[in-house]
């Protein structure tokens, strides 16, 4: 298929747009759910949106996509309070919580929606497309809708910034300030509904999660600051929802929804390998470089100790069928630590040059000097 | 007896709650509830590749692929969060939908012409447990009745064998593996029962609505007591109070009774959560009250 071809196409263009909107809110706003410990928010409230898109649907009376977003955002964010309440003044803890707020309302949806199906309403299969999503089905008013929103809610967190920062890391020390900690609280919890909407047409109920956590959780890995987080975050979430669209695009058949999901895993799994600093390639290349250096230093020290002991200049390598020694002895010649002696005899050992001896004295003093 | 409709439902939605509650009864007080939803969740893919291995939509491979399934989506989840650079609550977010992910997409791939719907594997349908019958004892059972059954009992027979060793495991870790517990591996069995629990509840409620009934009593349960074994017990009444009030109540409005049942369970933890003689916010208050009245004397 040409490119130039596929950007003029209606649909794609729609999905493209859509699910780069998608991407930039729920990254932006996953950061927070993500730093304070609510990363399967996003799940709950995505559960918990159906029963209001089925009311937004009973109400308006047909699939109309400003008030099946309006009932998700009321229902939504209601789960969300009731999830605050249920915390803070019970012993539930935030898991118990979110649980009972995802099924119970959930059910609540699947109630509704028995109720729709049993009315005999004629468009109503539409609404099971929002269980995994339709991105296909995106048309033009829609993205105006989910691109106002998207506007909306970064603005908001513009011009909360700081109060939302300090409450993220420092809720305590927020509140001696004077910040309405709670409040703000609240809203960052009531603000991934609005994430959860823009989501439900283009990846459904059930992978909304993933895309709350896992442009956050790719970002955490490169960036030690929030703002470049939160930027990081919008950008994977971005750069998923377009190669999600296009894959799915030109491999007719494949969900575009779990393709987005898959594409941020991803780019989650190459962060959490390769990320400066915090990679666990780099922990594990350190790890072996140690080792490396380690027995380098045993070598020279041995060879050292040996030389001495023998008061010879010129040592047999007692370990020619050894892996790691005969490395370790390599190394140290290419390091110009060691000499290859070749006597008459035609058998080969290791001698130490100058800069080796006063190499290996320089680690004997250190070795002996913390025995001693 | 067992040839009445109205009654199999309800028995299978009490034993939904019963057998799904007993497990959940330890994720809530673990702080682990939500790995009941990623086990719920990733069992898509479970069942579409067992579906592709064995042909195979339902039974005893089934239920043990779906027992393999949970626990991938467990260790995955582990293993991503002993990295320490997620945390493990972001760890179950990214799994869960990353194995679902795959599964849909492999159905999409190899299975386009097969019924296997992941709607119905989500919401499952309690209705219709009397058309799939078994003959047991001469009788003939639901399905789903017997598989319930058997699962209440593997799920209780496993408490009640190691309830002493699931008490100190699930309150004192560390006490458990100094006296040489294996408390990981307790907790290893028990989330392997949570997902074949979940398997064979499919048929009946789906997953979602098992989060339900596998959180929602036992939550119920905790805001009225402190004692584990009648966790048990209340998580068992809400179960059947539920089963019972959500199917009249369906069948009264013509709706979903697996919702139904699971919003009664809703209803109970809502009215637990207000008028808990303890920890209720009703006796909170008034506590709070008493308190500030009698603050008149000071200290």
């Amino acid at each position: 298929m040409q490119w130039s071809l596929l950007l003029n196409d209606y649909t794609f263009q729609n999905v493209i747009v859509g699910a780069s909107l998608l991407g930039m809110i729920s990254g932006a706003l996953g950061t927070f759910a993500v730093l304070r410990r609510q990363s399967l928010l996003g799940d709950a409230i995505s559960h918990a949106a159906l029963p209001g898109i089925c009311l937004g649907f009973i109400i308006s009376g047909g699939r109309s996509m400003g008030s099946i977003m309006l009932g998700a955002l009321t229902t939504g964010a209601l789960a969300a309070l009731v999830m605050l309440a249920l915390t803070r003044m019970s012993r539930l803890k935030t898991d118990a919580a979110l649980g009972i707020c995802l099924s119970v309302f959930f059910a609540v949806g699947i109630v509704l929606l028995t109720y729709l199906q049993g009315t005999n309403n004629a468009s109503q299969g539409g609404l099971e497309a929002f269980l995994f999503g339709q991105a296909a089905a995106t048309l033009r008013s829609d993205l105006w809708l989910m691109g106002s929103i998207t506007l909306g809610a970064l603005l908001l967190l513009a011009a909360l910034w700081k109060q939302a920062k300090l409450v993220t890391f420092d809720a305590e020390y927020a509140r001696t300030l004077g910040i309405p900690a709670t409040f703000i609280e609240a809203l960052l919890t009531v603000m991934v509904t609005l994430a959860v909407v823009v989501g439900l047409q283009m990846v459904g109920v059930v992978l909304m999660a993933a895309m709350i956590v896992a442009p956050a959780a790719a970002a955490r890995q490169w960036s030690r600051h929030l703002g470049s987080m939160v930027v990081l975050a919008a950008g994977f979430g971005v750069v998923s929802g377009i190669t999600g669209a296009t894959i799915s695009t030109l491999s007719r058949g494949l969900a575009t929804g779990p393709l987005i999901i898959l594409t941020a895993s991803a780019i989650v799994i190459v962060s959490l390998a390769i990320a400066p600093q915090r990679g666990l390639l780099w922990g594990v290349l350190k790890h072996y470089r140690q080792k490396w250096t380690l027995h380098k230093q045993q070598m020279l020290y041995t060879m050292y100790k040996w030389q001495l002991a023998n008061a010879s200049s010129h040592t047999r390598s007692q370990a020619q069928g050894l892996l790691w020694p005969r490395l370790a002895l390599l190394r140290l010649y290419r390091e110009g630590f060691l000499a290859r002696e070749h006597s008459d005899r035609s058998y080969s050992g290791w001698s130490l040059t100058k800069s080796g001896i006063t190499e290996a004295q320089r680690l004997t003093a250190v070795l002996e000097g913390k025995i001693q | 007896m067992l040839d009445n409709i109205e009654l199999q439902i309800i028995l299978v939605g009490a034993l939904v709650g019963i057998a799904s509650s007993a497990v959940g009864t330890f994720l809530i007080l673990r702080g682990n509830s939500m790995l009941s939803d990623a086990i719920s969740h990733s069992i898509v893919f479970g069942i579409v590749v067992v579906w592709l291995l064995t042909h195979q939509q339902s039974g005893p491979v089934q239920l043990i692929g779906a027992a393999l399934t949970g626990l991938l989506t467990v260790f995955l989840t582990e293993a991503l969060a002993s990295t320490k650079r997620i945390k493990q609550d972001a760890a179950i977010g990214l799994v869960f939908p990353a194995l679902f992910s795959i599964g849909v997409l492999l159905l999409n791939l190899y299975a386009s012409d097969v019924h296997i719907d992941t709607h119905t594997v989500l919401l499952g349908e309690i209705g219709f447990v009397w058309l799939d019958t078994t003959e047991l004892f001469g009788y003939h059972l639901p399905q789903a009745l017997v598989s319930m059954g058997i699962m209440t009992l593997i799920n209780y027979g496993f408490i009640a064998l190691f309830y002493k060793e699931l008490k100190l495991a699930t309150f004192d870790p560390a006490l458990a593996k100094t006296l040489g517990f294996t408390p990981t591996l307790l907790f290893y069995i028990l989330l392997m029962l949570t997902s074949s629990t979940a398997v064979a509840a499919f048929d009946a409620v789906g997953a979602v609505l098992f989060i339900a009934f596998a959180i929602v009593p036992p939550a119920a349960a905790y805001l009225l007591t402190d004692r584990l074994w009648m966790m048990f017990v209340i998580g068992s009444c809400i179960s059947v109070i539920s089963s019972v009030s959500g199917y009249y109540l369906a069948a009264y409005w013509n709706v979903s009774i697996g919702g139904m049942m699971a919003i009664m369970t809703g209803v109970c933890l809502m009215l637990a959560f207000l008028g808990g003689p303890r920890y209720g916010v009703l006796s909170q208050w008034l506590r709070r009250r008493r308190a500030r009245q009698s603050q008149t004397m000071p200290y």
